[in-house]
């Protein structure tokens, strides 16, 4: 069968090989660093396109597919561009309980975005997260690495006010 | 027994085979017990949550818990409940949720009415739907010309990807995604690349793999006509379902045979059978005039041309091996055994003869394809068996999990545990060494893979034999002494050792080899296996029905040369396939009479004097001798239309009307295969395929069509308001009504599986004897070879010396193609699309030394003198393929000329036009699946 599938796979840069690479050296076979590799070059390019994928599907000696199934299993890969920073709300049950609709209209019209989408300078892409472990201070959320418990609509208000700051 | 346990369900006592899991024990019972993801040839994952019982600790134990039954090891003295409040409530909960994002599109749907979703929906009594909210969609993909996606059926069971990666090994189907949104489909749009995809139109419980011709042009399996298939697709002898309405093939499914192909079937043989449903096909006899064109003659006429044509004597006549045992007994009977040939080339005869030779004489057992699957140690010689025999390709996908099995019976773990023992063994497999021409579709399973040119693999086997029989090893390349020793001390430690070889790589050397290597390896300790590949459907038969020193296409072609041949009978044979264009020309000028029957076009019928419009496999009766000696029996589904009739109708016609002897006692289908089992030893019990027309059960026959069959009286009403009578059945047990009685009769007159309240093929096991075991009414089918005593006549040279060719030649190699190199498969458009254009594959550093690129022409053969009729080809650079090796895609239309073993000069064509880039696929890219680990 020859399918039309030919494409141009661009190269993974040095520096994501040798990252790559290092983990290889520690895992029983290449497969075993799918996730890694997948962070990995997702730190370099801030997401993961069809292109990333396919190289790293054939360094790692899979078929796109496989890999493919794994990027989009974990709610952390992003297979589609974000913005500078993404926030992750949490509506597990916990937070869900303590309030995580209101907020979550709260920061979309703060926004202007839906859950899922980028805001028009690509400063936050709005996510929904399954859990992030800290059910007992619900509702909790991230703004790219940095962690909010116990939210509450003026926290909300604070954090971006803050971060507005930083920018400034 | 010590095998068996006691077992509690509602009360009452079973007595049941230990170590199976409680879902298969129900079912193996008769018990309904709703399930999803279990599947029989593929074991549990406890998924789909859907098949839970109650089990109580003990008669104390009021409440009890939920378990799986798919996970749950029978043990003597456990206690269940099935039907019980509690297991009933879940399972309908169960099934809720699951069609939470269900559409409820069952009305346009092509599952529909054999939709396993739905019966088991009706099974736990779920009827009210609770959900208010939006359905999840999702997008569908183009999956090729094979398969209908519509993703928003899924009910996320997991069996598609089982099946595909962890059955077929296919790499490009995967789950994405997860939670409410899990998605199944390929990484991006595109043809489905595993040769067993069509099969996840069966194992997906819904409609979300269909056939896309049926599809197309739905029919609903109750309004379907079928009867028992063999496919001819290959020497395999797949049993098949081919269901039918409006005269026209619709569908094809698995025909369950425990020994042969149990569930599953692979493209060639579901896709393929749709060339009976062209247009182009033969309706009339066709007289040949004198400008060339054809004239429409009746069948009376067409009768008395052929009679009058074989009264004028010198009558010689080809069969063919994908043909009908019974045809070809009646045509070399009509003829005479010193004038029929079985419908080879002289080397396909000599190949042919002598696997079976080998067979019978090699005293090992010749393995069906289960006990395929049972070897714990493979070694295939010089076959790509994907694209030769693919059925046989799966089993030993299968076959390789051995070592896993083995593992896990160290720890306790059952067969059935999927999930458990893949984890478990992760990439361990049971030894399977490939020594081909170039790469094959089993190198991601195989432990060594050795390309070599057809000779050197014959003398890699003689050595692996003269290594076991501690004998001085020819003369080989030092690099394979190594291989040498690890394959023979493999083989020898290996308790069931399997030796797969065939025809399909033309080397005679290759196969005495193998010959040989089999009686060492069985004068060893141990139980070794031999598989031998031959080409076609019927080409064991032929083997059978004729001896050794028969006719070939090529002495017949020298008798007609030589004027001795006035009529020649040709049947369902395309002798431009067989031998060169310009011997069959050159034959065929010298003869008066060409008499060709046959149900498709080809070349031959088009060089006939008058051709017969016959009936295919699919609308008419006939034994097939598959490659393991099988003979099996064939049904028409629907009866041929128009003036077609079988060619053993044909024939017997003539000779009846010949007033020939031997028809005198010939009435029915039946008598032919009588008088041939009377008259051909080796095929003696050719009659025991299956039960003969007389056959009836509790006292009524067995109807073709579903007893819900609807709409006959209206089929024809845009024609004529009044019904035809059905068409009477006189030749077989089966009726083309659906009055009858399809239940417990012997397994070769199976039409169709239902149940009440299994309207899937899932309602199989109500046919079974257990889960997987043999049909209640036995296995179809019937072993023809017997292992005899005797030695081979002489035993066949095997050629030692390593084949240099000379510069600027190469030796052809056949490089076969599961889609294109089968006749008749290759008519069906969904499969041609498929097989794209034929090519020429070499080395990279012979493409260096020819000056060529890859997707560049080369001419083929020294006269390139006058361009426009030389043969040209397009370039693909295999870096696997044999040096000094130039492998062609077997039997394309552009590639017939082309005789394996030769050596041809390759020049590159100047004046080639490139095709585009995105068509020509790539040494080693993403098209070959078997490349990834």
């Amino acid at each position: 069968m020859h399918m039309n599938e030919t494409q141009l796979i661009p190269m993974l840069s040095d520096i994501e090989l040798d990252e790559i690479n290092a983990e290889i050296a520690h895992a029983p076979y290449p497969q075993a660093v799918a996730i890694d590799a997948l962070k990995i070059v997702q730190a370099h390019r801030g997401w993961i396109s069809d292109e990333s994928l396919n190289a790293i599907a054939r360094h790692l000696n899979m078929s796109p597919a496989e890999l493919d199934g794994i990027a989009t299993f974990y709610n952390l890969i992003f297979r589609r561009p974000v913005g500078e920073r993404v926030i992750l709300l949490c509506n597990s049950v916990t937070c869900w309980i303590k309030g995580y609709e209101q907020l979550q209209q709260q920061i979309s019209e703060r926004l202007g975005v839906s859950l899922g989408e980028t805001t028009k300078d690509n400063q936050y892409t709005f996510l929904p997260v399954t859990c992030l472990g800290a059910c007992d201070k619900a509702p909790v959320m991230m703004v790219g690495d940095d962690l909010y418990e116990n939210i509450t609509s003026e926290t909300v208000t604070q954090i971006f006010r803050t971060q507005q700051e930083i920018d400034a | 027994m010590a095998d068996r346990v006691t077992i509690h369900i509602d009360g009452k006592a079973y007595q049941v085979k230990s170590g199976e899991n409680l879902l298969q024990t129900c079912l193996s019972l008769g018990l309904d017990l709703p399930y999803f993801c279990w599947h029989p040839a593929m074991g549990s994952v406890g998924a789909c949550r859907q098949c839970a019982l109650v089990q109580y600790q003990n008669e104390e134990d009021q409440h009890g818990r939920i378990v799986m039954g798919c996970m749950t090891p029978v043990t003597d003295g456990a206690i269940f409940s099935l039907q019980g409040d509690k297991a009933s409530e879940f399972r309908e909960t169960i099934v809720e949720s699951l069609m939470l994002n269900h559409p409820h599109d069952c009305p346009v749907c092509a599952e529909g009415g054999e939709c396993h979703l739905q019966d088991m929906t009706v099974m736990t009594g779920h009827r009210d739907r609770h959900y208010r909210g939006l359905k999840n969609t999702h997008r569908n993909q183009y999956l090729g010309p094979l398969i209908h996606h519509e993703m928003n059926r899924c009910i996320t069971c997991y069996r598609c990807t089982r099946f595909y990666r962890d059955y077929a090994g296919g790499t490009d189907l995967a789950a994405m995604a997860a939670h409410d949104h899990v998605y199944f489909g390929r990484h991006q749009e595109g043809v489905l690349e595993n040769e067993f995809s069509g099969n996840l139109v069966e194992v997906c419980p819904t409609g979300v793999f269909t056939d896309k011709s049926l599809v197309n042009e739905y029919t609903r399996k109750w309004d379907l006509q079928s009867a028992p298939s063999v496919c001819t697709g290959c020497a395999v002898g797949c049993n098949t379902l081919p269901g039918e309405r409006y005269g026209k093939l619709k569908r094809v499914h698995n025909r369950y045979n425990t020994e042969v192909n149990g569930y599953f079937i692979c493209d060639r043989g579901r896709y393929g059978p749709s060339y009976v449903n062209l247009p182009e096909r033969l309706d009339y006899a066709g007289l040949r005039q004198p400008d060339g064109l054809y004239n429409a003659i009746d069948q009376s006429q067409a009768l008395q041309y052929l009679t009058e044509a074989c009264q004028k004597g010198h009558v010689a006549g080809i069969g063919s091996p994908r043909a009908s045992v019974e045809s070809n007994f009646l045509l070399r009977t009509l003829v005479g055994a010193d004038n029929f040939s079985s419908g080879f080339s002289n080397k396909e005869h000599d190949l042919v003869n002598l696997a079976l030779s080998i067979q019978q004489q090699s005293h090992v057992l010749i393995p069906s394809v289960k006990q395929i699957e049972t070897a714990d140690a493979v070694l295939i010689l010089g076959e790509d068996i994907t694209n030769t025999a693919p059925r046989i390709a799966l089993a030993l996908r299968q076959t390789v999990r051995n070592k896993a099995y083995e593992l896990g019976t160290e720890i306790g773990l059952e067969h059935w545990q999927d999930a458990a023992i893949r984890n478990l063994a992760q990439d361990q497999r049971s030894p399977l060494f490939i020594a081909a021409v170039a790469d094959t579709r089993l190198d991601d399973v195989a432990q060594q893979i050795l390309h070599m040119a057809p000779d050197d693999i014959a003398l890699f086997a003689d050595a692996l034999a003269c290594y076991i029989a501690n004998e001085k090893l020819p003369d080989i390349n030092e690099n394979l002494i190594s291989s040498v020793e690890t394959i023979a001390k493999t083989l020898l430690q290996a308790k069931r050792p399997l030796i797969v070889s065939g025809t399909s790589c033309y080397n005679a050397s290759v196969i005495s080899a193998t010959g040989k290597l089999i009686e060492k390896l069985n004068s060893e300790n141990c139980e070794p296996m031999l598989s031998m590949i031959v080409p076609e459907a019927n080409s064991l038969g032929q083997a059978m029905l004729t001896t050794r020193d028969a006719p070939t296409i090529d002495t017949l072609a020298a008798l007609a040369i030589a004027g001795k041949i006035n009529t020649l009978i040709v049947l369902e044979n395309d002798l431009y396939r067989r031998c060169h264009s310009s011997s069959i020309d050159n034959m065929l000028e010298h003869i008066d009479n060409v008499i060709v029957i046959d149900y498709v076009d080809t070349a031959t019928t088009s060089a006939s004097s008058l051709v017969l419009p016959s009936a295919t496999a699919i609308e008419s009766e006939g034994t097939l001798i598959s490659m393991e000696g099988r003979a099996q029996r064939h049904f028409p589904v629907f009866e041929p239309k128009a003036e077609r009739l079988a060619s053993w109708q044909w024939l017997l016609h003539c000779m009846k009307a010949l007033g020939r002897a031997e028809t005198e006692h010939i009435h029915y289908f039946d008598d032919v295969t009588r008088a041939c089992a009377a008259n051909i030893s080796s095929l003696e019990h050719i009659v025991n395929a299956a039960p003969s027309h007389l056959y009836r059960n509790h006292g009524v026959k067995i109807p073709r069509q579903p007893h819900r069959y609807s709409g006959r009286t209206a089929m024809r009403a845009n024609i004529s308001v009044h019904e035809p009578k059905q068409p009477v059945d006189q030749e077989s047990a089966l009726a083309y009504t659906m009055e009858g009685l399809n239940q417990s009769q012997p397994g070769a007159l199976l039409p169709y599986v239902w149940s009440p309240g299994w309207n899937s093929n899932q309602s199989l096991h109500k046919f079974q004897s257990e889960v997987s075991g043999p049909l209640k009414g036995g296995t179809a089918g019937v072993r023809l070879i017997k292992t005899d005593h005797q030695l081979l006549d002489s035993e066949p040279a095997i050629k030692s010396k390593k084949i240099t060719p000379a510069d600027g030649q190469w030796l052809l190699v056949p490089r076969h193609k599961i889609f294109g190199s089968d006749e008749l498969s290759a008519l069906s458009p969904a499969i041609a699309e498929l097989a794209g254009h034929a090519y020429i594959e070499i080395n990279p550093a012979d493409a260096q030394s020819l000056n060529v690129n890859e997707g560049d022409g080369v001419f083929i053969g020294d006269d390139h003198t006058n361009d426009s009729h030389q043969l040209s080809l397009e370039v693909h650079i295999n870096s696997n393929i044999a040096e000094g090796c130039a492998g062609f895609s077997f039997g394309f239309n552009d590639t017939l000329n082309l005789i394996p073993g030769e050596f041809v000069s390759l020049t590159k064509n100047p004046n080639w036009q490139r095709r585009q880039a995105d068509t020509i696929a790539t040494d080693g890219g993403g098209s070959n699946g078997g490349s990834y680990g």
